[in-house]
């Protein structure tokens, strides 16, 4: 296990120590002490490591990450994983605004609740938010799959393309050309992976699912109310 | 009998052919017109400016004998790897999908030959332009298609999009017919659908969140290379004071005149400010927080030749960036293709519906047809050829100026044409010593 505790060390050391790390490197298990809120922790990595984050971060913790396993032992600021490649981000708290933005791909698992515009413009990541998640989430969202144990607010999956929505509790409102879709037999199947993978107490039967009703795909003069 | 004198049949200026012409258009289809290109009418531009050349006060330095340097370096500020470029003509930020692979790699050649750097677009990073630019300036957009770690590690700067003159405020827009499968499957969307990509960042609203930003985009690259912030030519004094408040190594600066691959009609001719009004408010925001030169600026929108560079530099901007002009090198618009420019409806140097991906010159286009139709090693020379007689062209005027470096020209060098230019360069109108606004008149 290496430390890098925040209180001596400064971001720039700390992020090229961890940007280092290559396929191959036999120190995969990294803690990060005293992160105290800093902005940028831990991104852009790029190797199949461990990394324990011990407190809350800032803005973009994890962002761009792809391969290492993030887990970050308190809450974390706007944009966390933004454009995540793949691997895995865990918070135990909360997550703040815009989570998971435009990632393409690995999966963001928040135990807490995650605040407005959660998987926005989502491109193929996975996001599973064990709480609630704030209006105009997963906004334009392309790709992927945003799963919520609790409530959506306002707005969801406003001008979504090709992305799918699971939500166990309320949905506040939909969002322009977001509908609630027939939950298939390979829904249950892709939801019951991610419940899984995250560690989630729920069964695929409980959640309903929403996705695009394309209307708005071409323009069309007749759906000028949703433009 | 004699005939009773008739008035003229008169047109109104008010409801001209156009005007009526798109009314009809309106009325028929619903739908506003989106069409590529930037602004078509007539706003003050450099060709309302003149220099005013060597004379008892100031000697000339002699052509191709006396040097006059035209490198410049963008990204001194913070980056390791700040981009050193020959000439101070760069080509803007055009995506894949609006262009053809094949003019990707064009300008990749031909902006390599000249010494110069190309820019990617909304759509991500293309083998052919990676692979054929020396600089590629990687832009960072709202809608991060295609955005992805790798590309970003071997950018050689990024540019972080805020706005585009053609459009300040709005979003990218790629019609369902350029959606092939590859443009489709680089912006992880479905097939022939109409594409309209967003007008605001996903995860930071305002300048604040945007230092933030540039602090994370710098500690996953390093802080090796450059950050770029490109705005639209709004409000220049505060777009350009509140991007080096941010952090930005250089700001590219984008007049109304500037191009759009596609976008309303409305929005191109109503929104934002003409490039010749933008620089002299920029400049003055680099100099009130004491960062001219520091973090370069680089002014684009409607830059044609070498002596709209040079007075772009007297202006005080450090480079220029091309798009349309780079296309026209290329072949765009081109009168050998006239017979099917008239088929679309169109003639040559008016085809602008570039979202329909029907282009003659096979540059605004994914038809796999059309775009065979350029050679890009060809296309490229064509290009370099025309780098080149710009910087030539700049040359020429600074060494008129008696400038060793085009760096050197200055405001001092020029006269203006009319009243309009000359408030908005504050350069005295041309036989004067005055320029409206002009301080103690
Ligand atoms: C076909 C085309 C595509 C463009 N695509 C982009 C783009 O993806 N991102 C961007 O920031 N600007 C884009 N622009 C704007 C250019 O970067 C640049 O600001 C503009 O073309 C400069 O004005 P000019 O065309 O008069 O030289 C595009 C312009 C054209 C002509």
């Amino acid at each position: 296990m290496q430390s890098l505790d925040m209180a001596a060390t400064d971001l720039r050391e700390v992020n090229a120590t961890l940007q280092a790390q290559a396929a191959q490197t036999n120190q995969t298990e990294w803690v990060i002490e005293n992160p105290r809120g800093s902005h940028a922790v831990a991104v852009g990595l790029d190797a199949p490591i461990h990394v324990t984050v011990k407190g809350s971060t800032g803005y973009y913790c994890a962002g761009m990450n792809a391969q290492a396993t993030v887990h970050v032992q308190g809450s974390v600021g706007p944009g966390v994983a933004e454009n995540m490649m793949s691997g895995e981000v865990i918070i135990d708290g909360d997550a703040s605004q815009y989570a998971g933005a435009t990632g393409h791909g690995g999966l963001l698992n928040i135990k807490g609740n995650a605040s407005s515009r959660c998987g926005i413009s989502m491109k193929g990541i996975d996001i599973v938010v064990h709480g609630n998640i704030g209006h105009m989430s997963a906004f334009m969202a392309q790709k992927g799959n945003l799963v919520v144990l609790g409530d959506a607010g306002d707005a969801l999956g406003d001008s979504l393309y090709e992305a799918r929505l699971f939500v166990r509790g309320s949905v506040k409102s939909l969002g322009a050309d977001c509908i609630e879709k027939e939950m298939r037999p390979e829904h249950l199947e892709i939801l019951a992976d991610l419940l899984t993978r995250a560690g989630a107490d729920a069964t695929p039967e409980e959640f309903r699912r929403y996705g695009s009703a394309r209307k708005l795909y071409n323009f069309n003069i007749d759906h000028i109310d949703e433009y | 009998m004699d005939k009773t004198p008739q008035t003229e049949p008169r047109q109104s200026w008010t409801f001209s052919r156009e005007v009526n012409a798109e009314i009809r258009r309106a009325a028929a289809t619903g739908i506003y017109d989106i069409r590529g290109g930037g602004a078509k009418r007539r706003v003050p531009h450099f060709d309302d400016l003149l220099f005013l050349g060597a004379s008892m006060s100031r000697y000339p330095l002699e052509g191709y004998r006396e040097k006059c340097d035209t490198s410049v370096t963008l990204g001194t500020r913070f980056a390791k790897k700040p981009i050193e470029l020959k000439i101070p003509i760069t080509i803007a930020g055009m995506s894949f999908g609006a262009l053809s692979g094949q003019a990707k790699e064009a300008l990749g050649r031909g902006a390599t030959m000249a010494g110069t750097s190309t820019t990617t677009g909304d759509g991500g990073m293309t083998e052919e332009e990676r692979g054929h630019s020396e600089k590629l300036v990687y832009q960072y957009l709202p809608s991060r298609y295609g955005m992805n770690l790798h590309d970003l590690r071997r950018a050689d700067a990024i540019e972080i999009v805020v706005g585009q003159g053609a459009k300040p405020g709005g979003g990218g827009m790629l019609l369902g017919q350029k959606i092939t499968e590859r443009v489709a499957g680089m912006r992880d969307l479905p097939q022939g659908i109409d594409q309209r990509s967003a007008c605001r960042h996903p995860d930071w609203t305002g300048p604040d969140d945007l230092e933030i930003k540039i602090l994370e985009l710098r500690e996953i690259t390093g802080w090796q290379v450059p950050i770029y912030i490109k705005v639209g030519g709004a409000r220049p004094y505060y777009d350009t004071a509140l991007a080096v408040k941010a952090g930005a190594d250089v700001v590219v600066l984008d007049g109304m005149q500037g191009g759009t691959a596609a976008t309303q009609d409305v929005f191109i001719e109503h929104v934002g400010q003409p490039t010749l009004a933008c620089i002299r408010p920029a400049v003055q925001a680099l100099q009130d927080l004491g960062m001219h030169r520091e973090v370069q600026l680089v002014v684009s929108g409607g830059i044609r030749s070498g002596a709209d560079v040079a007075k772009a530099l007297a202006l005080g901007a450090d480079a220029v960036a091309i798009g349309t002009a780079a296309l026209v090198a290329l072949g765009d618009n081109d009168p050998k293709w006239e017979a099917e420019y008239q088929a679309l409806g169109t003639t040559h140097g008016a085809y602008d519906d570039w979202h329909e991906g029907r282009d003659p010159a096979g540059i605004t286009t994914q038809h796999p047809e059309l775009g065979a139709r350029l050679d890009p090693v060809a296309a490229g020379r064509r290009l370099r050829n025309y780098l080149n007689v710009m910087t030539l062209e700049c040359q020429t005027l600074a060494r008129a100026c008696g400038k060793s470096h085009v760096l050197n020209l200055e405001p001092e060098d020029l006269c203006a044409l009319t009243m309009e230019a000359a408030a908005m360069a504050k350069v005295p109108l041309a036989g004067t010593d005055w320029y409206p606004g002009k301080p103690g008149f």
